[in-house]
């Protein structure tokens, strides 16, 4: 990411750089930084009427009570397993699909590679909602043809029992992400310089080698991004929980931390413990993020 | 031993985001005379995914033509003797004055606004980045970078409570101003900008006279345009599919998009089993228009995103 005008001293920066960058700066700083700082600064204050229902409410600094009060809340710390549960289910299965419909993909031996491709891909178009309201059909016995046929075959499966609830959710966002994420792997695959392949030919490596020497070393930047992403994508499990909640009784109303920090804003009306536990999920997402790239280039071979 | 260099990185990156639904030119001979077994097992294994992803679908579209009660009562994967499609369609239209239309323009106004504006001040941003060797330029794009790195989940909630004191919550700004911040969208600018705007383009420009604001718009925004493509459609489907946002910043439903009218309907099935064909015929014509969308418009993801990045 070196260009030569950025190594070549320039004598004075043009007026001209502000106007292309403020616009997108102020932008960002208004939407994305702006809420990141009051979420912090509100998550350290608590509002309390005033006893007896008139005057101003008082607002008196805290400091980590809230943080202190939602993590001896067993729900929400309950919650937080279950984030932690879903990313374990969830990211493994989304990496090692993408990547193995990539693979099948770039094999080169598909009949209809193009058609493939699109199919797979599609679902990313169909909002989370209306994924969910979808499956949401397809997890019901009196509607789905999946669990008709199924129990006509004398099994007798419910995928929103709270056992499998979670897997049936994990589904859901699969079905939704795994297509695009090939996508991804596979401009990867498609950019390795058919030299390699030459060469891997005249060494005699067999179709599997040259997928484990030298298709997995060189799409790792990508595998590594697709899995950063789809766990920033984990940590925000709301929607899908929202949806199938009237469906189920295995889905409570604190059943992801983002739900139970919707639910005190909007429904117990306290936005500061809201803030509290919305910066926890925050911290969640970079510990995990940094952990996985800490993890992954730990071995020397820097990927990032 | 095959080592990554930092282009094949970029490239590799900056195709992750390109969503490339076309195939970059290949010159890599197929595979020497494959055994029949495994191309066999290839093409099962590929088929069986393709009813997976499919199966909602199609699902979705047969019980589109049917009543409340043939949804509950036929099998799921045929049609019923009495299909009604055009009645669906035609109560989906009708039903409360009109309310679905209106929430597909909101949609389209907010992804499209949203979008329109997110590609601007992105491109302009991450070509400032990548072409001016400003002071804290490296920190600003660090920062940059890490909004990426921060669920959206996290912003929505304190979010709300920062435009209610400006009292913008239940207007069409409170979901459109926030859409039109996309990090990624200066992520992938500035990767585009190295890769395809060479820097003598832009010297030989100004010596010709040409201001810097000018060069970009007329010149270097348009060498761009691939990757101005893609971030035009990568936020215009995140916005589309956006549903937190929406929810918590509106309240009146001539304002709500397509995802939220649909859950809105969704939560009066106990009440009237009508509304099971108005959300089920909803999320069909939802799901079509995007799916057809972007079909439609993989000519325009351009592969050659990939190709660019390589030569960086």
């Amino acid at each position: 990411m070196t260009s030569a005008v950025l190594t070549r001293p320039r004598r004075r920066l043009p007026g001209a750089v502000w106007v292309l960058i403020l616009p997108f700066a102020i932008m960002f700083v208004a939407f994305f930084v702006a809420p990141i700082v009051y979420a912090l600064v509100q998550s350290m204050f608590t509002t309390r009427s005033s006893g007896l229902g008139y005057g101003a409410p008082e607002t008196t600094f805290v400091f980590v009570d809230n943080y202190a009060r939602a993590l001896s809340d067993p729900s929400f710390v309950e919650s937080l397993g279950r984030l932690v549960s879903f990313s374990a289910i969830l990211v493994p299965l989304m990496v090692v699909t993408a990547l193995g419909l990539a693979l099948l993909l770039d094999s080169g031996r598909a009949l209809a590679p193009r058609f493939f491709r699109v199919v797979f891909f599609s679902p990313y178009g169909v909002p989370g909602v209306v994924a969910t309201l979808l499956w949401g059909f397809l997890y019901v016995p009196a509607t789905s043809p999946v669990l008709q046929l199924l129990s006509s075959a004398g099994i007798a499966f419910n995928p929103l029992s709270s056992g499998n609830v979670l897997f049936s959710i994990a589904n859901i966002a699969l079905w939704g992400f795994a297509g695009y994420n090939m996508v991804i792997l596979m401009a990867a695959l498609n950019a390795i310089p058919s030299e390699l392949y030459e060469a891997a030919r005249v060494d005699g490596a067999s179709g599997w080698s040259t997928i484990w020497h030298i298709k997995l070393p060189l799409v790792r930047p990508s595998i590594i991004l697709v899995t950063v992403f789809t766990i920033i994508g984990t940590l925000q499990l709301f929607v899908e929980p929202l949806v199938l909640r009237p469906l189920t009784t295995a889905i409570s109303s604190t059943y992801t931390p983002n739900l139970a920090a919707y639910n005190q804003a909007f429904a117990q009306g306290n936005p500061n413990l809201a803030a509290a536990m919305a910066v926890i999920v925050a911290l969640l997402g970079f510990a995990f993020s940094f952990g996985f790239l800490r993890l992954v280039n730990r071995k020397g071979s820097r990927a990032w | 031993m095959v080592t990554v260099d930092t282009d094949t990185r970029s490239a590799v990156v900056a195709s992750a985001s390109a969503r490339t639904s076309r195939r970059a030119p290949r010159r890599r001979p197929k595979p020497q005379a494959a055994g029949t077994v495994s191309t066999v097992a290839i093409n099962v294994a590929l088929l069986v995914a393709a009813v997976y992803f499919l199966l909602p679908l199609v699902w979705v579209l047969i019980a589109a033509t049917k009543s409340p009660a043939d949804l509950f009562g036929t099998f799921g994967l045929w049609f019923s003797d009495t299909p009604r499609a055009w009645e669906n369609l035609v109560a989906l239209f009708t039903q409360d004055g009109g309310s679905f239309t209106r929430w597909v323009l909101n949609s389209v106004l907010y992804s499209g606004v949203g979008a329109f504006v997110a590609m601007v001040i992105s491109a302009a941003c991450g070509y400032a980045i990548a072409k001016f060797p400003f002071r804290g330029r490296e920190l600003l794009f660090s920062v940059i970078l890490g909004g990426v790195l921060v669920p959206a989940t996290v912003i929505a909630l304190p979010l709300y409570f920062l435009l209610n004191t400006f009292g913008l919550t239940g207007t069409y700004w409170a979901v459109l101003l926030p859409s039109m911040v996309s990090p990624f969208g200066v992520y992938l600018a500035r990767i585009h900008a190295n890769a395809s705007v060479p820097d003598e383009v832009i010297e030989a420009a100004r010596l010709d006279g040409a201001g810097d604001l000018r060069i970009f718009a007329s010149m270097a925004s348009r060498m761009m345009m691939p990757a101005l493509v893609t971030i035009f459609l990568f936020q215009f489907v995140t916005i589309w599919n956006n549903y937190l946002l929406p929810l918590v910043m509106l309240n009146d439903t001539s304002t709500f998009p397509v995802t939220l009218g649909l859950t809105l309907w969704n939560g009066q099935t106990q009440r009237d089993p009508m509304f099971y064909s108005l959300v089920v015929t909803g999320s069909a014509v939802s799901a079509l228009l995007l799916v057809a969308l972007m079909t439609g418009l993989q000519r325009f993801w351009r592969a050659d995103l990939t190709a660019g990045a390589t030569k960086g």
